[in-house]
Formats: C-alpha cells, structure tokens, sequence
C-alpha cells in the first residue's frame, strides 16, 4: 500500500496502463498541454492535472492534445477503438459530454449490438464531474444517469484513491466503453493505495460501513457526506449500511438489495436531479425486489430539479449535505 | 483507363451488384416484404466502387445512411446482406443492425450509419489507429452533401490535419440534402472549396465516370499511403430513388430523374466506355449482368427462407461481457 491521492492514482493507473499496453492512448483538451505554445509542451498535464507526465515517458504518438472538439475527441477515440486501439480520452468536464452526445450514444454504445456482436469498442471516457467549486451551472454537472441509461455503455465512478486506481485499470482492460465519472472536488483526497496491478471488478459495490437501521446507497463524493451523517448518528444509538455501488452499470443490485431486506429501510443519496434520476431508479429496484422487508418509506436526497447554481450559499442549498441526510436518517429510523 | 480485364470485369460486376440490390429491393419495400427506413444508392455506383477499388481489406471505410454500395463495394457478402435486409438470424448483423447499420470488421466496413455525418469522426480515429499501427494503411468516411454541414465533420477533418493522419473524407453531392437543395444548405461555392479551408489537399471530380473516379482515387490513397496528411474529394453524382424509399420526390425537377437515367448512369456509361474502346464486349458485360442478376434472385430466395431471430436474442451482444 502507499499513501497517495486521488488524481496521483489516476496518474499511476494511466502511467501503468500505458506501459502494460501499447495500444493505450490518451487523447484530450490539455493532456499534453502547452502544445504548440512558448512553454510547452507538457506545460500543464491536463487541468486536473491526471495526465501529467504522460508526454514525457510515451510520446506525442501516444499521448495526444487534442484541439477544442468535443465530438471529435469522442469520435476519433470510438473510431481508433474500432480499429484496435485502447484509447483513454479526456472530456474536460462531464458538462461537455453534452457536445458529444452522438458519438456515445449512437456509436460507442451500439456497434456491438448493431453489428451483430463482431466488433469491439474498448474505449474509456475520463470526465470531471460535481458540484462543489462554484463552478455554476454548466461545470458542476453530474451526468452518470444520463449515460447509465443507454445499454452499451458503462459507467464507473470511484469515490476514493484506490477505487480510483483499481476501477480505472478495470476501465481500460475493459473490451467495452466506459465513461469514466472523476468527482472534480476528490482529487486532493488521500488514500491508501494498492500498489502494482489493481482492479476493481466492475458490478461489485463496496461495503462502506455496516449497520442494522438503514441502507444509505451512494456514490462520488456524497459517499463521505453519508459516513459523516452516519457517524453523527452512531452516538444515538443508530447505525447505518452504506454502500457505494462504485459502478453504476453494471449495478451489483445483490448488494442494495440484500442490504434493504437486512436493515428495512433505505435511502438513496445523489447529487443529481430527482426526476429520472440515479437515485430514483435504485429506489424503484428496492421497492419492486424488497417491499416487504420494508418498514418505512422509500427517501431519497437529492439535488432540485434546477440547474446548478453559482453562489456560495445556493450551491449548498442545492447539494445534499450531511446535516440534510442525517434529518432524513432521522425521519426514516423514526417512522412509525 | 490502365485497368487490367480482370479489373475492368470486377469493377463492372460490382456496379451492377450494386444496382441489381438495389433494384430488387426498391421492387420488394413497395411490396412491404421488407420493414424499417431504406436509402438506396442507385446512380451513385461508380463512386463507391472507383473508390473501393483501390483499398485494401486492411484499410477501413465508414459509411452513411446510403450504405448498401460502400457495404458491397468494400468487400461485404451479399448474402449475408440480404438476409440482413430481410432481419434474419444469420444476417450479416445478426438481423440487429438492419439497412442503416450494415458493417463487416473483416473487411474494414465499420458500418453504415443512421446519423448524418456520424462516420467521418470514427474514420478520423480507424485513421489514427492506422496511423500508430504503421503499415500505410488509410481510413475513409463516405458522406453525402448533407453531412457537410455538420459540426462534428469539421471536428474530425480539422483533427485529421493537425495530426496529420492517412484520413479520406468522400463527399458524394447528389444535390439533395434528404429533400432540401445542396446548393441553398452549403454556404460556399462548393463543398471542395469548404473542405481546402482545413487545410486538406482536395479535389472535385464527376462521379458519373468511374474511371475518372478511379484515378482521382488512386493518387490521393497513394498519397495518403505515403504519410502526406488527409485529403478530400467532392464527387458529382445523382441517386436515381428518393431520399428514402416511399419518398414522393416531388421536390426534384419534373424530368430529372428521367434525364439522368438517360446520360448520368454510370453503368450505362461504364459500358459504352469499355465497348468502344474494345476492352470489354456487350457479350462479356451481358454475361456479368446473367451472374450478378442470379446472384440477387438466389441471395433473395435464401433471404426469404432464412429463419428468423429468437427472442432471446433481442439482449445477447449488448456487451462483452456485463
């Protein structure tokens, strides 16, 4: 193990993938960064930083800025991923898939199925996502309902450093596109990391913390809002599963629900809208699977249905917190 | 015209391949036989087939919503099409991809496709794929004149030339955008013009003739083989059906149609070309035209009697594994 954070597990995962197989390529706005410019190259390494030092060890062959061009950053790498490659492309921020929607909706996802099964897309698409940084309305999305909902494609989102390194490997290994969800205000979180080759199977959630009141389900950064509310908690004498499913397709739905028929109530915690929404989908799974064990209402915490907003104090009122889940833990233990 | 006979009878064989299924699938959708939205590529034949003429199986190709040419141009079976036509079990696709979304990664075919301009970004990335693997290979998108004008097209040929990639973009102008004029959708004089703003070596030539076709062709794949960066074409052609099939065309002028099946009909043209030059007998195409026209006749008995899809099989190869 080694002490590490989030961004510098991505960056190890990247480095290691990149040596294991030449046919992994990173393509993305600013990977190499300073392309073309008086300071670079590799003046930047992305805007996160996750692709530093990339350029130096593989190359510009392998490791490729791209130039502002969302739709043909998705389709060159659905395109290369097609003719064998494993390419690893970079969408700024989640916001943007928005512009490359056609590519991951209608190619990436659906030439294995429309083909007949004979053709491969192992392509990874690595996006920053979340509120938090007041960033505002269209950089602080959250889109992994979104792509959930189109078969053909996965979606990973890893809420700690070794997640981050062991469902990234999964990533790129995988035979099948993966949109790869990295939550903008987690880079900085340390962890302990596995080292060498680390992967998380996909379909296979992480048992946070284990209770017997409640099943808290969440993923990306409301994962630690939900042990703070837990833990606020644990002195009342109340205690919590909290699972994070890690990958919110494949859904390992065993977990969710075998937890629920465990502890009788459930809330789901998500940072996106509630219409249509991750959290409404996982409540639908328990109350049609589950409803017996049931021994209150089904609750959910999520964003409103609003954009994201810029201000201080309205991006906390739009983000779930720990102080509204621990109300709503409340409300649920206590219904009678 | 440096075509061996072998060529010049291959060459032939596909052109009427192309316009035999054509033909007989117009005739079998007004019967209803056969289901879903089909674009037909008659009248464009000598411009997939003076392309795909000089590519290798290697060398990869996109497609659009017009595909069934640049599928049997390219190397595609028959067969397999047909039934896929018809979505039966052992289509090409499996009878999942039907008309719009016939491929064969065998051949380098990664697909027609349902979305106007959605192939030329994927070329881009087959391109760059061909690119890093180092064995000349080239990729090429097919694209009507609509698919000019959209965004993720410039995307792709803009990356294509900063990165300086075997890529190939073939614009075929049959003048209509679906139902609406070529010339009041595209701002600049022409699409080749647009295209040289990219900073891509690009040419306009008539897709009436093959042989223009596949001379063009011929130098800008070398070209492209021999790391020179991307280049472009804008072929002139014609389709002699409508946008889809069951379209009324009553937006195309009242002897349009007429006039281009009179002297626009690349095979007629084809034929006169090699007769008169004497490389190529009536006697020698009339035989071409016997195999192809049985080829179709059987491809569709077999099609019509294929089994069809189980059920189950509406889940299978969703992934690799899930």
């Amino acid at each position: 193990m080694a002490k590490m954070s989030y961004r510098e597990a991505l960056t190890e995962t990247l480095h290691q993938e990149m040596a294991n197989d030449e046919n992994v390529i990173v393509m993305g706005e600013d990977v190499v960064g300073g392309t073309g410019s008086p300071g670079g190259p590799e003046a930047i390494g992305g805007v996160f930083g996750v692709t530093g030092g990339l350029f130096g060890k593989f190359g510009a062959e392998r490791v490729i800025d791209m130039p502002i061009s969302e739709a043909g950053i998705a389709g060159t790498a659905a395109g290369a991923a097609l003719a064998g490659k494993r390419p690893v492309a970079e969408i700024m921020f989640a916001d943007f898939m928005g512009l490359c929607m056609d590519q991951l909706m209608n190619q990436a996802a659906k030439f294995r199925y429309m083909f007949g099964g004979k053709a491969t897309c192992p392509m990874v698409l690595r996006t920053s996502y979340g509120a938090g940084m007041q960033a505002a309305s269209q950089h602080s999305q959250s889109p992994h309902p979104m792509v959930t909902a189109i078969p053909g494609l996965k979606v990973a989102m890893p809420s700690t450093a070794a997640d981050a390194k062991g469902l990234l490997t999964t990533a790129i290994r995988d035979d099948d596109p993966v949109i790869f969800f990295e939550h903008k205000t987690l880079y900085g979180l340390q962890g302990e990391v596995p080292e060498g080759d680390y992967l998380v199977p996909f379909g296979k959630a992480r048992i946070v913390s284990e209770g017997n009141d409640c099943t808290l389900v969440a993923t990306g950064r409301m994962v630690s809002f939900c042990e703070d509310a837990a833990n606020a908690l644990s002195a009342d004498g109340i205690s919590c599963d909290i699972i994070d499913p890690r990958t919110t397709s494949p859904l390992d739905e065993d977990a969710i629900l075998d937890s629920v028929e465990k502890t009788g109530r459930l809330i789901v915690v998500d940072e996106t809208p509630p219409r249509c929404s991750f959290a409404a989908d996982i409540a639908a799974l328990a109350a049609s699977e589950v409803f017996s064990s049931l021994k209150a209402p089904i609750k959910t915490v999520t964003g409103p249905h609003s954009p994201v907003p810029f201000a201080k104090e309205l991006e906390a009122a739009f983000l779930p917190s720990p102080v509204k889940i621990k109300t709503v833990i409340e409300q649920t233990v206590n219904f009678s | 015209m440096q075509l061996a006979r072998e060529e010049l009878e291959q060459a032939y064989r596909q052109m009427k391949t192309i316009r035999e299924f054509e033909d007989h699938l117009h005739r079998e959708i007004a019967k209803g036989t056969i289901g879903g939205f089909t674009h037909l590529y008659g009248g464009q034949e000598a411009v997939a087939v003076g392309v795909c003429e000089n590519l290798r199986d290697t060398d990869y190709i996109t497609s659009t919503h017009r595909g069934h040419g640049h599928c049997i141009a390219k190397g595609c079976d028959v067969k397999g099409m047909m039934k896929e036509l018809y979505g039966r079990a052992d289509g090409l696709c499996k009878g999942k991809g039907g008309s719009m979304h016939v491929a064969d990664m065998d051949v380098g075919m990664l697909g027609a496709n349902g979305i106007v301009g959605g192939g030329p970004p994927l070329a881009t990335g087959a391109a760059l794929a061909a690119k890093l693997d180092g064995n000349g290979g080239v990729a090429l998108s097919f694209g009507g004149d609509g698919s000019c004008n959209q965004g993720p097209v410039f995307e792709s040929m803009n990356i294509a030339a900063i990165l300086n990639l075997p890529s190939i973009y073939v614009y075929e102008n049959n003048r209509y955008s679906e139902h609406t004029g070529a010339s009041y959708v595209i701002a600049s004089e022409s699409i080749a013009s647009r295209v040289e703003g990219f900073g891509i070596h690009t040419v306009k030539a008539n897709g009436f003739d093959f042989f223009e076709v596949h001379e063009v062709m011929k130098e800008l794949i070398a070209r492209c083989r021999e790391g020179n960066g991307p280049c472009a074409v804008e072929f002139e052609t014609t389709r002699f059906y409508g946008h889809f099939e069951g379209d009324p065309q009553n937006y195309r002028g009242p002897d349009e149609v007429k006039n281009d099946r009179e002297n626009n009909d690349c095979v007629k043209i084809f034929r006169s070309k090699v007769t008169e030059a004497g490389l190529l007998s009536d006697e020698d195409l009339d035989k071409i035209d016997n195999e192809v026209i049985s080829l179709i006749e059987t491809s569709a008995e077999e099609a019509a009697a294929a089994p069809v899809p189980s059920p189950e099989e509406v889940t299978t190869d969703v992934y690799v594994s899930y």
